[in-house]
């Protein structure tokens, strides 16, 4: 019985909470596409003693959480999950189903649309409801060099991944009330073909600037350290790092290991900022396999303005400021 | 015992070949290359392989000049190669790549234990063929894994999944998808080399010959439509911005906006053009 108000679910994906909070930025962005849609948003969450989650969608936006609790779900099942997925979308008939690309929600996601004939667009940055009602799925290709929007016009549902760290959570509401939909586990389900064997948790990779899809790097024309210390807020809002030349470094506005330049000093950034800095071959020696380069110098002779992408002749300081205002209003959406 | 190891071509990633006037990729320009996670689902079915006696498929669909990852293949080790090239299956999809390989291998290699495909490609890198393929043939699978090792029947599996070291097992026949690790070289014996410096076993089909309709394949067969694709601006421009700050940032994101959000992963253009 297909619900009479067209659905959004959103995969409630509740592993690893505290770091991982994809399934919150989906409701938040689901939230925007039932408005534009007159739909409902739905969370749908599988597993054993689960009571939390189920709180904590309704508190951030769900409306109603299609809930199927039982021991054999106490641990996270590709199988399992993809199982009782199929079933509930083939009952309910839900217009949209977004999943976190998580590296399970990657598994999960395209095994669901193979059983439920449609299609899936993986990796989105971008979603939003046309005027004839259709998902439209923006999504990253080439390493990010290239952006493509993606529908899925004939197929239901329309099923979509999205990274964690795209969309903005709403903020908690603790009044906020939803219905709870509970559903027996199917007990023809068949068994999980996958055993685990064992299971423990690995430490976290230190993220560092070597690594760094995005570096927002300072020199001397930053001026001051209170000043330099604004780059770490660009950085962060845009999920990058931070690097510093030789300067920035003596004057102790950042660490030793924040030091960008020739020898061991390589990052390759997709997108480098470049504040304040001159552009001295032991610095550009360390940054020559870096993508998309923006800088900012009040001298437009400056040799890292000459290879930079986009070049902006002001005040490193001022530009740094707007871009971070700038970025905040952007990012909220 | 037999492994399938499918595989993708993919451009180089130093060109990107973009037509900027038709809008479109010029696949025909780029210089291509065997997908990187698909080199190492090859070198893991290749040790494991020398291990269990295994005979290794490399299979690829793509267009007729994807052959030479076949042929790379080869060289480095698998038994025999297909293609499955045909006009009818530009424009495929995730579902209906994932339908296709599902086709060829039941007639090319029914009795597979093992298929192995890469986590991902590095052009439109979705991820979902694998997982994809596994379901088009009813089997188990498992994606990003590290290690193989197979016992008596049973694939055990190592990987690393959102911040949890897993052992996992699975009874052949099963699907992994292979992470883009680095595997250590392999010894390669003298009689492989010879093999392939010998005659390349190499078979071409189409859709035809797999018995597939060809309204399933295709853009025709694909669930999913490409509205559009922006391109970058190539090469480096040196666009020089001057003014008053506020202005510069405005202008800076109002033209590169689809640029940024790509490389940022985020989405930064104003919500009325998304
Ligand atoms: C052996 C050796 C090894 C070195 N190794 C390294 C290395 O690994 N890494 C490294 O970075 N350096 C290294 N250096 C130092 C290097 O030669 C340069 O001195 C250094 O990179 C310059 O840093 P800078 O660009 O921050 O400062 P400067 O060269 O002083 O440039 C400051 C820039 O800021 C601009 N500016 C000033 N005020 C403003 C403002 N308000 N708004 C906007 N722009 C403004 C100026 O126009 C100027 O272009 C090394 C030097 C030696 C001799
Ligand atoms: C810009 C762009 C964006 C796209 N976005 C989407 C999308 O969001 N959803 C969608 O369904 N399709 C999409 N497509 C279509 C998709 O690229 C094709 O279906 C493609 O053939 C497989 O997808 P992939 O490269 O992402 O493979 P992945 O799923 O990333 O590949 C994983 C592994 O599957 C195997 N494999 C993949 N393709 C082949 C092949 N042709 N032959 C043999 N083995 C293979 C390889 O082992 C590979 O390592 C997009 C295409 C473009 C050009």
């Amino acid at each position: 019985m297909p619900a009479q108000r067209p659905e959004i679910w959103v995969f409630g994906d509740y592993r690893n909470y505290f770091q991982n909070r994809v399934t919150l930025q989906l409701l938040s962005r689901a939230t925007d596409l039932a408005e534009k849609r007159g739909a409902l948003v739905c969370a749908t969450v599988f597993g054993w003693d689960t009571g939390e989650w189920v709180g904590e969608y309704i508190a951030h936006g769900a409306r109603k959480v299609y809930l199927v609790e039982d021991r054999r779900l106490g641990r996270y099942s590709c199988d399992l999950y993809v199982g009782l997925m199929e079933r509930l979308a083939r009952r309910y008939r839900p217009e949209i189903i977004l999943v976190g690309a998580t590296s399970f929600g990657r598994e999960f996601a395209p095994r669901v649309a193979k059983r439920l004939k449609t299609g899936l667009t993986a990796d989105c940055v971008g979603l939003d409801i046309d005027e004839n009602g259709l998902l439209v799925q923006t999504a990253p290709a080439f390493g990010g060099n290239l952006l493509t929007r993606i529908v899925t016009p004939q197929k239901r549902p329309q099923m979509a991944t999205v990274r964690p760290g795209v969309f903005r959570e709403i903020p908690h509401d603790h009044g906020a009330t939803g219905e709870i939909v509970r559903i027996d586990f199917p007990e023809d389900m068949p068994p999980d073909r996958v055993r685990l064997v064992s299971s423990e948790r690995t430490l976290p990779v230190p993220r560092h600037l070597g690594n760094a899809e995005i570096v927002v790097c300072g020199g001397r024309g930053m001026g001051s350290k209170g000043r330099f210390r604004n780059l770490y807020e660009l950085a962060r809002l845009l999920g990058g790092e931070v690097g510093a030349t030789r300067p920035a470094v003596y004057a102790r506005w950042a660490d030793e290991d924040a030091l960008v330049g020739q020898a061991d000093k390589h990052i390759r950034p997709k997108v480098l900022f470049s504040f304040g800095i001159s552009g001295a071959i032991q610095h550009t020696a360390g940054i020559v396999d870096a993508g998309f380069i923006i800088a900012v110098n009040k001298n437009p002779k400056a040799a890292m303005m000459k290879m930079a992408d986009v070049a902006i002749v002001a005040d490193a300081h001022q530009v740094c400021l707007a871009l971070i205002k700038e970025f905040k209003k952007r990012l909220r959406a | 015992m037999k492994f399938v190891v499918c595989m993708k071509q993919v451009p180089m990633a130093s060109e990107l070949p973009w037509d900027p006037k038709t809008r479109t990729l010029r696949r025909d320009l780029a210089e291509g290359m065997m997908n990187p996670a698909c080199k190492q689902a090859l070198e893991l079915a290749l040790g494991l392989g020398q291990k269990e006696g295994a005979q290794v498929t490399a299979i690829t669909m793509g267009p007729p000049m994807a052959e030479e990852i076949l042929r790379e293949a080869i060289a480095m080790g698998a038994h025999r190669g297909l293609l499955i090239t045909d006009p009818a299956l530009a424009g495929s999809d995730t579902y209906a790549t994932s339908f296709t390989l599902a086709r060829a291998i039941e007639i090319f290699c029914p009795d597979f234990d093992l298929i192995l495909t890469g986590c991902h490609t590095t052009d439109s890198e979705t991820a979902q063929v694998g997982p994809q393929l596994a379901e088009e043939l009813g089997i188990a699978s498992a994606a990003y894994v590290d290690e193989v090792t197979v016992e008596g029947g049973t694939a055990r599996l190592r990987r690393v999944s959102d911040g949890f070291l897993e052992t996992l097992e699975i009874d052949l026949p099963c699907l992994v998808t292979v992470n883009t690790t680095n595997r250590s070289p392999r010894y390669v014996p003298l009689s492989g080399l010879e093999d392939a410096f010998g005659e390349v076993n190499i078979l071409s089909v189409g859709v035809a010959d797999l018995g597939i309709d060809p309204a399933l394949v295709g853009a025709d067969g694909s669930p999913t439509r490409i509205v559009d694709v922006t391109a970058p601006r190539s090469g480096k421009e040196n666009v020089v911005l001057t003014g008053a700050p506020k202005k510069i940032v405005e202008e800076l994101l109002e033209r590169f906006e689809s640029r940024i959000s790509g490389l940022i992963r985020q989405d930064i253009r104003k919500s009325d053009a998304r």
